[in-house]
């Protein structure tokens, strides 16, 4: 049904410009993977100003390729370093660093590296298929379904986040009223401006991705103290088909992983619960439970097939609906938008080259992925090892270069530096930063939606229940919403330990 | 961390009453064409305070628990947040490539004790770099100051 768009697809992700544009993005997002601070999201951020330039299916080509680039580094640093360089490559450290330590990093890399290939390439399949259908549903959205999605996403993160609820609930409120500073389309009032003329042009969700997620992790990982013991990566050829060999062994985990990724990820946030919910399927199901955290190669397998099958599919809603699932697709949403493109469901309809290329692009860019950390591990662990006095300040200078780069404003700069410590206090407070930034990116949209709605319906609620679908997506959002207030419930009930989770940060 | 879940708690109830207060000044009623412009702000900032609220006596009952930064902790924050402070203002009148020299230069040999060939090189290789990225390939402007001028950009 697809198969002809995905050629034609093919064809445009094939020419050598885009082909060299993947492994200039790959090569670039390994790097920001691997280096404290930088991760996929503001990474992409940072380099999104290059792109302006650029034919759009060739920039989003670009970006995808770095936030692939940044989804294998983050399982360099957690195996040979014991650092998640990315939330979602924490359940990777639990066994992949044991490993390295007995001298089996080179194995714990290529089981990592491979697992990540099949989980995203799992996902790349689905979203071939499922995307289309879903623009195709998403057309005869009007604006109740669309508020109602958005209110499905943010309750996912309250319900599904873990940590305090309210906090997370905070943080979206906190990014939706920073939507709101600046001029009102609709009405032409200014609003929380209180006659500032900085203000007027509201925050933009760039800035605070970088300030929020590179300044903030900077002063966070100086407070800890980084110091990089590193085990020895042991990579070579031999290495790498040994393990292939014994890989396929765990078939039943890979399969698992890729199914809880895709269904996790698409939700927003989902990448980080996809990995550990993975980890703990395997450990479960595993003849050697006990091995688990002592090093064990499914143990490896497991959390990276989830959290890439479910940074994949994050894609999806970004595409068909125009609504991000995680920060890094929100950046790469407001990529499109500087390039010209309307996300949403007509993207499918209008723009089919891009869409399609970009589709293609997934397949060639984790196959050139996968081939390119696997050759050049020792390579990016060298960059690790880089002094911190130099690290430091050179990721102070790119931060600001990219927060400027976006307005062509020295404000932006001053901003980044204030959400970073912001976004500094918050990891430390446990208020989560990633709804906080999809919040503002979506809050006009939201409010727009919303407006629409209660015009349709004469300022009543009730409009979100009348409609089908609408009802359908509004009870679900709810049912996250209250999930937090419902659990302990459930739990005592069932006389299982009243305990909240630990927030795994998304 | 009770003393900084307060405050952080406190600071976003008062910023949420500025909200309210700005979004009652522009009416958050129904207009004659559909919700005014405080509409959304205010239930926004409304439920924010409610929320802040039940955080901020959580944070009272919950007790003492460690603190938030200890002091020697806080210093290489520090040390990393005020030469970056310092950097950005000089990049309104040096423009940002000799700011970033300046600031790259200085931490290293500040905080790195790294030898001089070293700051040198990599304070002035790393923003030649950037300059010929940015202004050369991708074209993309950065703030420049009296060193590029003279250099004739």
């Amino acid at each position: 049904m697809g198969l002809e768009n995905l050629a034609l697809g093919f064809q445009i992700a094939i020419t050598p410009f885009n082909l060299f544009i993947a492994v200039v993005g790959i090569l670039l997002g390994t790097i920001i993977g691997v280096l404290p601070g930088l991760g996929g999201a503001n990474g992409v951020a940072i380099l999104l100003p290059l792109t302006f330039t650029m034919p759009p299916t060739s920039a989003i080509i670009l970006l995808t390729s770095i936030y692939w680039g940044a989804l294998f580094g983050g399982a360099i640093t957690s195996i040979l370093f014991n650092i998640p360089g990315e939330p979602w490559s924490v359940a990777t450290t639990f066994d992949g660093y044991p490993l390295a330590r007995q001298g089996q990093g080179g194995q714990a890399l290529t089981a990592a590296f491979t697992s990540s290939f099949i989980g995203a390439f799992f996902s790349i399949v689905l979203i071939t298929f499922f995307a289309p259908l879903l623009a195709e549903i998403a057309l005869k959205f009007g604006p109740p379904e669309f508020f109602a999605i958005q209110l499905l996403t943010f309750s996912s993160f309250v319900g599904l986040g873990g940590g305090n609820p309210l906090k997370s609930l905070v943080s979206i409120l906190i990014g939706f009223i920073l939507a709101t500073v600046g001029l009102d389309i609709v009405t032409g009032q200014l609003r929380l401006t209180f006659g500032v003329t900085d203000l007027m042009k509201g925050f933009d969700f760039i800035i605070a991705v970088i300030g929020l997620f590179g300044i903030g992790e900077i002063l966070l990982s100086v407070e800890e103290g980084l110091t990089f013991r590193g085990g020895k990566t042991g990579m070579n050829l031999r290495v790498v088909l040994d393990t292939w060999k014994v890989l396929p062994r765990y078939w039943r985990t890979f399969v698992r992983g890729s199914f809880i990724g895709f269904w996790m990820g698409f939700k927003p946030g989902g990448a980080t619960p996809a990995s550990f919910m993975s980890y703990a399927f395997a450990k479960r199901f595993s003849k050697n439970a006990d091995r688990f955290g002592k090093g064990e190669l499914e143990g490896v397998v497991a959390p990276e097939t989830a959290a890439h099958a479910a940074g994949v599919a994050a894609m999806l809603p970004m595409l068909t609906l125009g609504i991000p699932g995680s920060p890094t697709a929100a950046v790469m949403l407001g990529g499109l938008i500087i390039w010209g493109l309307q996300p949403g469901p007509l993207l499918f309809k209008e723009n089919p080259d891009f869409v399609w290329g970009l589709i293609a692009s997934m397949y060639t860019g984790n196959v050139i992925g996968v081939l390119m950390v696997l050759a050049f591990v020792p390579f990016f662990a060298a960059i690790l090892r880089i002094p911190f006095a130099i690290l430091t300040p050179l990721i102070v200078v790119v931060c600001a270069i990219g927060s400027y780069a976006v307005h062509n404003s020295m404000i932006d700069i001053w901003y980044m530096l204030i959400f970073g410590v912001i976004g500094y206090v918050f990891k430390k407070l446990d208020y989560p930063i990633a709804p906080l930034v999809l919040a503002l990116v979506l809050g006009d949209l939201a409010e727009n939606a919303l407006r629409q709605s209660l015009i349709m319906s004469q300022g009543s609620l009730a409009i979100f229940f009348t409609r089908p679908i609408s009802a359908a997506i509004t009870a679900a959002a709810i049912f996250f919403f209250v999930l937090p207030v419902i659990t302990p419930w459930w739990r005592r009930l069932r006389g299982l330990p009243v305990t909240a989770p630990a927030r795994p940060e998304a | 961390m009770r003393a900084a879940e307060v405050v952080t708690a406190s600071v976003l109830m008062l910023l949420g009453g500025v909200v309210l207060f700005d979004a009652m000044r522009l009416g958050f009623g129904w207009g004659p064409d559909g919700p005014r412009s405080g509409f959304f702000p205010f239930w926004l900032a409304l439920i924010m305070v409610l929320c802040c609220a039940v955080i901020l006596v959580q944070a009272v009952l919950h007790g003492a628990g460690q603190s938030f930064v200890s002091r020697e902790r806080l210093a290489p924050v520090l040390t990393v947040l005020w030469p970056a402070v310092a950097a950005v203002a000089l990049m309104h009148f040096v423009g940002l490539y000799v700011a970033s020299a300046l600031y790259m230069g200085f931490y290293m040999r500040w905080v790195g004790r790294h030898s001089w060939v070293a700051v040198f090189a990599l304070g002035i290789g790393v923003p030649v770099v950037t300059f010929l990225i940015f202004e050369k390939w991708f074209l993309v402007p950065m703030p420049k100051g009296p060193l590029e001028h003279w250099l004739g950009y």
